[in-house]
């Protein structure tokens, strides 16, 4: 089941254009979440973001899909000079497939959303990439978690965006489910500007061109950590493992020093 | 329709699903009757089963002409009402403005005893179908409106962020989220409606009409024929059940995934 042949396939439609987010800022009920935030999303990088749960992973990835209501502001720009909004897809940790539309009709729900005709032959096409052309036809409820989030992937790949962002998607799946996805996603998504937000140091290793860490409050992205090769990555493989602990303190390990060096900022 | 069914369907569940029903009937009924052999009540009080079977079976046609007033009163009123409550829940749900100056309205219509107004409501449309149609289109207006709302309301946040990154206009959002979502919510409000539809149909017959079965039971009560008054509402319950069981069954045939529909009912 599992498609081990690295398929090194050059992207079909390579994303062409850099993002570049610029003092960024989001305040929930008087209190920054983050400020005086910048980031940069090469074209065609996978960027991984960690951090502790509640730090403001999502509402970063939500700033950029300019889905955060309320107390925000930043710049955010694309190298080509247009706007990122309508250029990006979204994959929520829940699957967010409907429950009354068939794995297909969730495929194409972006068209019917805008009033298109949907190719339903392109559907069938990312359908049978995620491997699910025997249940095409089927509700989610008949799904299992793991066809679930590749129904979500076919969806996501059938807007076609250059850029994907991605809210822990994989994390309600089992070790091997994940472990597949992230196969998958790392070839269908091939040549596009990802941003994945993880708790899993070690999914972003495997995944990620750059790994950044957000901590603090308000939050403060890490400098990024870039491992060596492409993606999918061995996950066994001594370099990945030292970054892993790198991640790990950055992650919590020494938690209060990195409280007093913010403190004295 | 489905897929094979994941469970295999047991044979003795299945009798009991059509027993159950019986049981219940069987012992009511016995209850009923032991009820009157004990305590001796008079006929004109407590008529026994027998008795309100025999005035089925003998003023069957009276009966029958009756019901089909009431019973056309409450399938009116009842498609009256939830489409009323349907086309007052979208607005509600899609401008808040809407939803500020509605909600307060409904919530001080659900102060007025709605069985007071069954003579107004005479007064105004007459003594025929109209008045009773009123009654029960207001009795399950309410139930319905507040379901369909908090349905509309309460659409995953997900699907929503989802949907405007897809690019969909509010109209499509309402159209291929919104409204299916809320779809089952709306269910469960047509459902209460169902069970409450024939209360104001029959109220607004006692009110003041010359057809129905609330007609025919209030004219046979004050004639102190309780076995008539007894077989109208027998009539009454089995309309009530039968209306309920056919709704039940067609909203969960028209919404295929909603959780309480996934089990094989059959």
């Amino acid at each position: 089941m599992t498609d081990t042949t690295p398929k090194p396939t050059t992207a079909p439609n390579p994303t062409q254009f850099d993002i570049d987010l610029r003092s960024a800022r989001v305040a929930f009920g008087g209190v920054d979440i983050f400020h005086d935030l910048d980031l940069g999303l090469p074209a065609g990088s996978f960027t991984c973001l960690l951090g502790p749960s509640g730090v403001g992973k999502s509402t970063l990835l939500r700033f950029l899909a300019d889905l955060v209501e309320g107390d925000v502001s930043g710049n955010i720009s694309c190298s080509d000079g247009l706007p990122l909004k309508s250029r990006i897809a979204y994959m929520a940790q829940q699957d967010l497939l409907l429950p009354w539309r068939t794995v297909r009709e969730n495929v194409e729900l972006g068209a019917s959303l805008r009033g298109q005709r949907p190719d339903h032959d392109k559907a069938d096409r990312l359908i049978a990439e995620v491997g699910l052309s025997n249940a095409a036809h089927l509700r989610p409820a008949e799904l299992s978690g793991g066809m679930k989030q590749r129904a979500a992937l076919a969806r996501t790949l059938m807007e076609d965006r250059p850029v994907v962002l991605m809210d822990e998607p994989f994390s309600a799946l089992d070790p091997v489910n994940r472990l597949r996805l992230q196969e998958l996603a790392a070839r269908v998504l091939r040549g596009k500007t990802v941003l994945l937000v993880t708790h899993d140091p070690l999914e972003a290793l495997r995944l990620g061109d750059f790994v950044h860490v957000l901590r603090g409050s308000p939050a403060r992205l890490q400098d990024a950590i870039t491992p060596a090769g492409h993606s999918p990555r061995d996950i066994t493989d001594a370099d990945i493992l030292r970054q892993q602990a790198q991640l790990l303190r950055q992650l919590g390990a020494n938690e209060t020093a990195a409280a007093v060096s913010e403190n004295a900022q | 329709m489905s897929t094979p069914a994941k469970r295999t369907p047991l044979s003795e569940r299945r009798l009991l699903k059509i027993a159950r029903p019986i049981i219940i009937i069987v012992a009511l009924i016995a209850t009923w009757q032991l009820t009157v052999t004990l305590t001796g009540a008079p006929k004109y009080m407590l008529p026994t089963p027998i008795d309100v079977w025999h005035t089925l079976i003998t003023r069957y046609a009276v009966l029958f002409d009756h019901a089909r007033y009431t019973i056309a009163e409450t399938v009116i009123g009842l498609f009256a009402g939830a489409t009323l409550g349907a086309l007052a829940a979208i607005p509600m749900a899609l401008f808040t403005p809407v939803r500020f100056w509605l909600m307060p309205i409904l919530l001080v219509s659900q102060a007025i005893p709605f069985f007071a107004l069954a003579p107004l409501l005479v007064l105004w449309l007459g003594f025929g179908l109209a008045s009773k149609i009123a009654m029960a289109a207001l009795i399950i207006f309410f139930p319905v409106t507040v379901a369909f709302f908090d349905g509309l309301a309460r659409t995953e946040p997900g699907w929503l962020d989802l949907a405007r990154t897809m690019g969909a206009s509010r109209w499509r959002l309402l159209t291929h989220i919104r409204l299916p979502a809320a779809l089952p919510a709306f269910a469960s409000g047509f459902r209460v409606a169902t069970a409450v539809a024939p209360i104001g149909a029959v109220i607004g017959e006692w009110v003041g009409s010359s057809h129905g079965l609330g007609y025919l039971m209030l004219h046979a009560n004050a004639r102190v024929q309780i076995d008539m008054v007894f077989a109208c509402l027998l009539i009454l319950c089995a309309f009530s059940i039968t209306q309920y069981f056919i709704v039940d069954r067609v909203l969960r045939a028209a919404l295929p995934w909603q959780p309480d529909s996934l089990t094989p009912v059959r």
